[in-house]
């Protein structure tokens, strides 16, 4: 264990890369490495971004890696795509967008897919931000699409996030109003050199502005930035942003800290603890054999799912160990 | 029942053939047979290839040409691989390629070569025989 974590927090990616799939595919000797590298982490500063599929996030991420190579940071690229529900197969395409990078030693990119997680999608995620970070990047970019409570949840935990949008799409705009707007700290809107920009513009510094109060107090308000990512334009001005959403966060959240504020550690182990009871009691169930005893019950009709449900969790909750 | 490994493969085109449209049909193909496909793109270096193929650990590199370059490219990446102790994961390849390289090609590492007229369920059936998660 000492030899992986010594080859972790030295960069070797073999061992990074190793680690990151034991994770995704939920091996429980994970759980040891990630207790040893936890003090390695919080250094890093973690940025999501979310979107619709095709407003432009890998290219963004792409000239995002670029900039911030210039200015000599190291940067990790967690880019998530989804599982295909029927065949749990996953096409994952981003790298396309980034592999100019893919030479530079201090640029590490993993795609991941959603897989069925169970709502641990955020927990695979945060887990393989913790091993970049224990790894040494300065900075880790997190992509997501923005559907789904998890996508959006993984793109919260991040120190800024980034909500991308594209001009024309103003349906778009209003499935965002629902869930998304809330959680932006920055704006983009790219392909801005496309009819419509300033309309897409004006709503969301409308729906921003509906807000003005928490603002008058202080608080973030985020910005709204026009980029052409293709062409690198407006990148410049994103990532001044994102540099003044850090010193915001450096003088009243604590900064890097802000990741772990008692809120968001508190929904943290919620979720963590929740994906580890499912995991354990269905484990039981399965290798038991009760469980499909159960489902084969109900469709026979002479069980309702609410007494299995009851039959089944209670005893298993009883029976877990204590520790393996 | 979560414990289990997931095949991943990667796809990739190397060299300056710029034709992905079977290379797209078989990442299609692997997805539908339940692998995970890291797509690389178009004209890529064997370099990029391997390391692409490090930082994403996959099980497989799939290769595809179809400009004739292939005798160099498949090789290269194969011995890439090997330097850098990654020569765990399986290569395999695509394309028009002539039957006297193939023998070269399995000489020097790539595991298969599948040719105008290998259908889908043929290649995802030698993957699944031959490519475990390691």
């Amino acid at each position: 264990m000492k030899d992986l974590v010594e080859k972790v927090t030295s960069g070797d990616v073999r061992t990074v890369a190793r680690l990151i799939r034991d994770v995704d595919d939920g091996m429980p000797e994970v759980r040891e490495a990630l207790k040893e590298l936890y003090p390695y982490t919080g250094n890093a500063y973690v940025i999501g971004i979310t979107g619709a599929p095709g407003v432009g996030k890998s290219t963004l991420v792409d000239q995002m890696v670029a900039h911030l190579r210039k200015r000599g940071k190291t940067v990790g690229v967690l880019a998530v795509d989804p599982t295909s529900p029927f065949s749990g197969g996953a096409i994952l395409g981003d790298r396309v967008r980034m592999q100019r990078h893919s030479m530079d030693s201090g640029v590490f990119i993993r795609s991941l897919a959603t897989r069925g997680h169970f709502g641990g999608l955020t927990q695979s995620t945060r887990s393989a931000i913790d091993i970049l970070d224990a790894m040494g990047k300065d900075v880790i970019l997190v992509e997501t699409v923005g559907v789904g409570q998890d996508e959006v949840d993984v793109v919260r935990s991040a120190h800024t996030t980034v909500i991308v949008v594209v001009p024309g799409m103003g349906d778009d705009i209003q499935a965002i109003k629902a869930g998304i707007l809330e959680v932006g700290d920055i704006f983009l809107i790219n392909k801005s050199d496309r009819e419509g920009t300033d309309k897409t513009l004006n709503e969301l510094r409308l729906m921003i502005e509906m807000d003005q109060k928490k603002f008058d107090k202080g608080l973030w308000k985020p910005p709204i930035i026009k980029v052409e990512a293709v062409f690198d334009k407006g990148v410049d001005d994103f990532l001044a942003a994102v540099d003044e959403h850090a010193r915001y966060l450096e003088q009243t959240a604590g900064g890097l800290k802000s990741r772990r504020s008692p809120e968001r550690v508190r929904q943290e182990m919620v979720e963590m603890i929740k994906a580890r009871l499912f995991e354990e009691v269905l484990d039981k169930l399965t290798e038991t054999g009760e469980f499909d005893r159960a489902v084969d019950a109900i469709v026979k009709g002479s069980l309702d799912p609410y007494s299995a449900c009851e039959g089944l969790v209670f005893p298993a909750l009883a029976g877990l160990p204590d520790e393996e | 029942m979560k414990h289990e490994r997931r095949v991943r493969v990667m796809v990739a085109k190397p060299g300056l053939d710029g034709h992905d449209r079977g290379a797209r049909i078989i990442a299609r193909a692997y997805r539908d047979a339940g692998f995970e496909v890291v797509y690389t793109g178009l004209h890529q270096t064997p370099e990029e290839i391997v390391e692409a193929a490090i930082q994403e650990d996959v099980d497989m590199v799939g290769l595809s040409s179809l400009a004739g370059a292939h005798k160099y490219l498949f090789q290269t990446v194969v011995e890439l691989l090997r330097e850098r102790g990654a020569e765990d994961i399986v290569v395999c390849g695509g394309g028009i390629i002539p039957d006297e390289d193939i023998k070269k090609l399995k000489s020097a590492g790539v595991r298969e070569i599948f040719t105008p007229g290998a259908t889908l369920d043929e290649i995802v059936k030698w993957v699944k025989e031959n490519v475990k998660p390691r």
